[in-house]
């Protein structure tokens, strides 16, 4: 059998062998017994989810899984990473072979029903936009009618691209591949006119998997055509772990905003006057209590990944990229997280 | 007496469960139930999960609009498509390439098959490199590979570059190899090439009734007739009058270069070039060992009775060995036909949209795997049905009659 087959069967096996184990008990319990967090993360996105050569992995995406891992089960470094290919994700999901994914995936209306997903909350505000070898002399995407373009399958970004191709009343011919390598390639060696992703995506690609030395023959063009509000995604049925998942990523923002990071975490817990900072980092009980988890969870996330803006500053100006709308809404953005309270 | 003599002789044989007959039907009634019900629980299960997640199920999404562009496509389609349609051209896309793959692959296949037979050491033993070699390098290997050679850089340019100045030139004036695929001059569509295929159906029937008469006739007689050049020449005959007739359409449509696009001639794309390049090549290789082992089947004795009646070698080929020779590689060949049309789908790789690569990307837009799955297993089995059926039929045609 072949890869494809061999993952279409899977796939097909584990959609019918749903059930029994897996939800005779909720996730956070399952994950307890286990002893880890399965966390779907990307192939290899720098700054987002991307293994190293000895297989360790870094990057937002891979932060909030360790954050998770951490408030559950106190450690940020019990997480198995599973790659998967955006088309490998939502089955994946469904069928439990992971607990959550955190991989780059936006928020739509269908995936937050049809699919029977739940979106926790956005971890990085993007948009889609398209990248072009400089030598093009292409300035705008309106100059794009006609040209090939690479696109990898099962994304909004192919659902966007054939969007704005037809309300601009512009042809394209899309060369559409799965593995996130042999799209890069294909690009690369030209045989697209145009890359389109997720803008963070193309700032990834561009510095991470061009031909060495090769970024600066690539230009990012000016339009960003979409809305694509990034973030982690459980299943449909399990209401605790959805809202821990959820809270895992307010209370690293709600850090932000009280200046509470990896470093002073533990100190702040026993020395503020804020009530606030109290309740987050568990000095006063009752919000542990009420996800199920233990009075420590945020303070342990924290411990593990550090608040929003630590997370952010270690994986993504790395790739050219201003901190812009995801900064925090006190600072000019529109990163806010409701109350922990 | 005379009664119980005629009851004697029939006797009404009692049924038991220590009879064979009735312990075997037992038994498959017993398998049978249990097969049932696994899949009955597993399906159950699966219904029941589906519902707790709240996941849509059933076949509306087909009739929704797909909303993704496809590269290439035997019929006209368009993002505003609806799903039914998008995997329709994946299976007209599986088809193609499966058609042409197994033409080329034959064709490749008795060559080499017959090659890996002569006399001459060196022609027999690149021939027999050839298949050990292409056989046992991963199919998946040899497609990627012929992907990269045809959109690496380093060998071929891109479509615009023709467009300057001391450019590379085209081939034969209007011949453009590219990294983005050949481009090349075809016949603008007219009913006449409608007409010159109705004439070449004919024609095939025809030739085929004159192959038929000429045998019975030779059967009869003994009187040899030149049916093969006679058939050809009907076939040509037919297809000709059939084009003609229609209003012998001679108008040639050649790609012109733009700065993005090319329009007009015919495009093969790189993907449908890998794919069909390591399909092909892969099986090929191994018609080409069951050609060898079909043709070393035939006992000597039949080749040299066959000289020594004083027959030509291209006759004893076709008339002594071949016949013998097919009966041995026709039901093997028929599984390398099904496994090429399979392979197939390892066009994901490098994205030529075939029925898997769009059954996937439908799956993955909708969320609607069981589906999507079924969808391609129903399509690769009527392909492989269909496929069997076909090769059945001609091998039982051509199995020897005792006489
Ligand atoms: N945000 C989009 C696109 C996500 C996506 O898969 N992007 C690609 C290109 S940046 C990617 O991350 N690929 C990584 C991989 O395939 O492992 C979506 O949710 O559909």
């Amino acid at each position: 059998m072949r890869s494809t087959t061999k993952v279409a069967v899977a796939s097909a096996a584990a959609v019918l062998m749903m059930g029994t184990a897996a939800y005779a008990q909720k996730t956070v319990e399952l994950i307890k017994a286990r002893g880890e967090l399965v966390c779907g993360v990307s192939t290899g996105l720098g700054g987002f989810s991307v293994p190293d050569s000895a297989g360790k992995w870094t990057g937002l995406d891979v932060d909030y899984c360790k954050a998770v891992a951490a408030a559950i089960l106190g450690d940020g470094n019990k997480v198995k990473f599973q790659a998967l290919t955006a088309q490998q994700r939502f089955t994946a999901l469904q069928s439990g072979e992971v607990d959550m994914l955190s991989r780059n995936t936006t928020w739509t209306l269908t995936r937050d029903t049809a699919l029977g997903l739940n979106f926790t909350a956005v971890t990085y505000y993007d948009g889609q936009g398209f990248m072009v070898p400089k030598k093009l002399g292409v300035k705008s995407a309106k100059e794009l009618d006609g040209a090939t373009v690479c696109v990898q399958p099962g994304t909004t970004t192919e659902l966007n691209l054939a969007d704005y191709f037809r309300s601009n009343n512009m042809k394209f011919t899309p060369v559409v591949i799965e593995n996130l390598q042999e799209v890069n390639a294909a690009f690369f060696s030209g045989r697209c006119d145009v890359y389109t992703t997720d803008a963070s995506g193309l700032a990834s690609i561009r510095k991470n998997d061009a031909p060495k030395g090769k970024s600066d023959d690539y230009v990012i063009l000016p339009e960003i055509i979409s809305k694509e509000p990034l973030g982690p995604v459980v299943r449909h049925g399990d209401d605790q772990f959805l809202d821990v998942v959820k809270w895992v990523i307010f209370a690293t923002v709600e850090a932000e905003e009280y200046g509470v990071t990896s470093a002073n975490a533990a100190k702040m817990a026993t020395d503020t006057k804020n009530p606030g900072i109290k309740r987050l980092l568990g000095s006063t009980p009752g919000m542990g209590k009420a996800l199920g988890l233990d009075e420590a969870w945020a303070m342990n996330a924290i411990k593990a990944v550090g608040n929003y803006g630590e997370i952010w500053e270690r994986n993504i100006p790395a790739l050219g990229l201003p901190r812009g709308v995801n900064n925090l809404w006190s600072k000019g953005g529109i990163m806010y997280a409701p109350p922990v309270r | 007496m005379v009664d119980a003599a005629v009851g004697a002789g029939v006797p009404k044989r009692a049924r038991s469960i220590y009879d064979k007959e009735v312990q075997g039907v037992v038994w498959q009634v017993v398998v049978l139930a249990i097969v049932a019900g696994v899949v009955y629980y597993l399906y159950s299960n699966m219904v029941a999960n589906q519902a707790r997640q709240n996941i849509t199920t059933g076949f509306d999404y087909l009739g929704r609009e797909a909303g993704f562009g496809i590269g290439e496509s035997w019929t006209t389609y368009s993002p505003a498509s609806t799903y039914a349609q998008a995997v329709f051209v994946g299976f007209l896309n599986t088809l193609a390439v499966a058609i042409v793959g197994v033409v080329l692959a034959t064709f490749i296949g008795i060559s080499v098959g017959i090659a890996l037979l002569s006399r001459n050491w060196l022609v027999a033993k690149l021939m027999s490199v050839y298949v050990n070699l292409l056989r046992n390098i991963p199919v998946l290997l040899q497609i990627i590979f012929w992907h990269t050679l045809i959109t690496s850089e380093r060998f071929l340019p891109i479509p615009r570059e023709f467009l300057v100045e001391n450019g590379p030139q085209p081939l034969l004036g209007s011949v453009y190899f590219t990294r983005r695929g050949i481009f090349m001059p075809i016949f603008e569509g007219h009913i006449g090439w409608l007409g010159a295929l109705v004439g070449l159906i004919v024609g095939i029937i025809g030739a085929w009734l004159l192959a038929r008469w000429a045998k019975r006739r030779m059967d009869d007689t003994g009187q040899q007739f030149p049916a093969f050049w006679a058939g050809i020449g009907v076939l040509a005959m037919c297809t000709f009058v059939g084009w003609i007739v229609m209003g012998a359409p001679t108008t040639v449509s050649y790609p012109s270069i733009g700065r993005f696009r090319v329009s007009g001639g015919m495009t093969m794309t790189p993907e449908f070039l890998a794919l069909l390049l390591g399909l092909t090549v892969y099986t090929s290789a191994f018609i080409a060992d069951i050609v060898r082992s079909g043709i070393l089947s035939v006992p000597k004795g039949q080749i040299e009775a066959g000289r020594a009646i004083g027959l030509k070698e291209s006759v004893i080929m076709r008339k002594v060995i071949l016949p013998q020779a097919l009966r041995v590689i026709i039901p093997p060949l028929t599984s390398q036909y099904l496994n090429l049309t399979k392979n197939s789908s390892l066009a994901v790789a490098v994205g030529y949209p075939e029925l898997v690569s769009i059954s996937n990307t439908t799956l993955s837009q909708t969320g609607q795997a069981p589906e999507a799955i079924l969808i391609m297993m129903i399509v690769y089995l009527a392909i492989s049905i269909t496929t069997s059926l076909l090769m059945n039929w001609y091998n039982a045609r051509i199995q020897l009659v005792e006489r």
